[in-house]
């Protein structure tokens, strides 16, 4: 057998990887240093990446080979390296959620994702980029400058966990961590021609996520494949007691249904108000071929109204920087993060030092969305704003229940339109916040939702998204449908998609 | 605006408020239409799963260091995080 290249290790799953990791094909640290270098030679140009963490990833690494070699029992990806977005808190890595407040804060703990990913024995390559404190559809608004598409470096990955997205869809990482709040982990996958996985709200910790919306705010996998999704969807689920809202009871199990890939008999519901005007003639193109493929695999589909999902995005735009504006009070200059003291005042009070931090630490979107959830939630407007907002999300959750009646999944278009250029949309974010239309229900309903690729738009070459939902708890059955059309388009295009990517030089863009 | 910054603890100069405001009043005017279908007998949902208080045993478990939770202090005294003064001159 010829020896494994470097172009061979990072440009295969992460499932395959940990095959060969186990086959002894190619050791850890081989496996790490190969997306070292593919970093080295890439994230110039899309920008990945805030934090790369060479020493600390091979460190893991040969401890892993190590163990191996010694006959350890390890987890299945044991020695498969991971890039963790900048929002989740590492034991001695930067931490700054794309944000000047926190640069260079280096957090004293781990959340609880990342300590079950190092017990695991996975190599953390580095911190991923993101639109700050994860608000954000393109990952522009990130205090560092943006990531670029690997499809096109001049467009954007999708946001707010963009440089995740970007990071597996470049191959300078198999698996990433994403968080999405209303749709961060979902849309950037769709744009990039990636998977990404929101599972059920409490699935998966919160401890160690610097908060943006808590009720809203969910970690996940980030992949180029549905089973390695699943593989890290079960390393980091599960009970976890120092979150209070995390479900005590097992993670479904999805390792087993992407395995199963197999939808005969399942009712598949397509939302009527997710995918009409507004949608691309190339993403509803994509996304009809999709269904029809899951048709002829013996699905049945249906078509379910979901009436309230007009109202989504407003409620989401009220309640969510409701929650901001409360969660991101903490940075207040006195514990952690930047503390800028207000010129000509040397003897300036704590507020005074609290305004000249916030007004210097924060960018544009983040200051829109707190002075917004101030508003809202200011007395005299709580209940016409704040209150109506709580009410419409009751109504969503209605409609998914009578829609699941219907339907054992519900489908649409991940994102409306594919990539868009960099800097098209960053002053109106109106036309912003609307990449966001269908993946805001799922987080105001808690339910699961999964974007897979579907393919290219014939009007640009870009890539497309698939989403799947599915009920609360149901995580499993996102994986079932997901495997069983990323096989089936698989065999369509003669192999996945990213092998149509442009191949990217290693040139720093001028 | 400018009384809104000043409750969200943000120092917005003349220019960002004249850029910030009117992205504001459109996004406000949009997310208004919520209160169409906020009928009184919808209850409101502030969470998405029904889940109740949760408690844990009373005892003692590891946690921060002294050092550790003062790792990331902008300034530190003797152990302690060192701040502003908290009143200001007129109190």
């Amino acid at each position: 057998m010829t020896p494994l290249s470097p172009a061979d290790v990072t440009t295969m799953s992460a499932s395959a990887l940990a095959d060969a990791l186990v086959a002894g094909d190619v050791s850890s640290a081989e496996a790490t240093g190969a997306y070292l270098d593919r970093i080295a030679a890439v994230d110039g140009a899309v920008h990945a990446f805030l934090h790369v963490d060479a020493d600390g990833a091979l460190a893991t690494a040969a401890e892993v080979d190590r163990r191996r070699a010694a006959g350890a029992d390890l987890h299945p990806l044991a020695g498969v390296p991971l890039a963790v977005k900048d929002v989740v808190a590492t034991q001695g890595l930067p931490t700054t959620a794309g944000s000047r407040l926190l640069q260079g804060w280096v957090p004293p703990y781990d959340a609880t994702i990342v300590a079950r990913i190092r017990a695991a024995g996975l190599p953390v390559l580095g911190k991923t980029n993101m639109d700050e404190f994860a608000m954000g559809s393109s990952t522009e608004h990130s205090a560092y400058g943006p990531t670029h598409n690997p499809w096109d470096l001049d467009r954007i990955p999708g946001g707010s966990g963009g440089g995740s997205a970007a990071a597996v869809a470049a191959f300078e990482a198999p698996l990433a961590i994403g968080t999405d709040t209303g749709g961060s982990i979902r849309q950037p996958a769709a744009i990039t021609g990636t998977v990404g996985v929101k599972p059920t709200y409490g699935g998966v910790s919160r401890y160690g996520l610097i908060a943006l919306a808590s009720s809203l705010d969910q970690a996940g996998p980030v992949t180029r494949t549905v089973l390695d999704a699943a593989l890290l969807h079960e390393l980091i689920g599960g009970h976890d007691r120092l979150d209070s809202t995390s479900i005590n009871a097992p993670t479904p199990a999805v390792v087993a249904a992407a395995h199963r890939a197999d939808v005969a008999g399942m009712r598949i519901g397509v939302v009527r108000e997710l995918g009409g005007e507004g949608y691309q003639p190339g993403v509803r193109a994509r996304f009809d071929e999709a269904l029809a493929l899951l048709t002829g695999a013996g699905a049945e589909v249906v078509e379910v109204s979901c009436p309230h999902f007009e109202y989504a995005l407003a409620a989401y735009y009220l309640i969510l920087p409701s929650e901001a504006s409360s969660n991101l009070a903490r940075f207040d200059a006195m514990r952690y993060g930047l503390r800028v003291w207000p010129e000509g005042k040397p003897e300036a009070s704590a507020e005074d030092v609290m305004l000249a931090t916030r007004a210097a630490g924060f960018g544009d979107e983040a200051k829109r969305r707190i002075i917004l959830g101030t508003y809202a939630l200011s007395s005299g407007y709580y209940d016409a704003y704040y209150g109506s907002a709580q009410k419409v999300r009751t109504l969503i959750g209605r409609d998914f229940e009578q829609a699941f009646t219907h339907a054992d999944v519900l489908v649409s278009p991940t994102a409306p339109t594919t990539a868009f250029r960099l800097g098209e949309k960053l002053d109106d974010p109106l036309a912003m916040y609307l990449n966001d239309i269908a993946t805001i229900p799922a987080n105001l309903a808690g339910v699961p939702g999964i974007s897979l690729p579907s393919g290219l738009a014939d009007e640009d070459g870009l890539p497309a998204g698939f989403q799947v939902l599915a009920p609360a708890t149901h995580d499993d059955r996102l994986y079932r449908v997901g495997a069983t059309l990323e096989a089936l388009l698989a065999d369509r295009w003669g192999g996945p998609l990213l092998d149509r990517a442009p191949v990217l030089t290693g040139e720093v863009l001028a | 605006m400018a009384h809104l910054a000043r409750l969200a603890r943000i120092d917005l100069s003349d220019a960002e408020l004249d850029h910030l405001a009117p992205q504001l009043a459109v996004i406000v005017e949009s997310v208004a239409k919520v209160s169409e279908v906020a009928d009184d007998d919808v209850p409101p949902t502030s969470h998405p799963l029904p889940v109740t208080n949760v408690f844990r045993d009373d005892i003692v478990v590891p946690g921060l260091t002294a050092e550790e939770a003062l790792s990331g202090a902008p300034d530190v005294d003797r152990r302690r995080f060192s701040v502003p003064r908290i009143l200001g001159e007129e109190q």
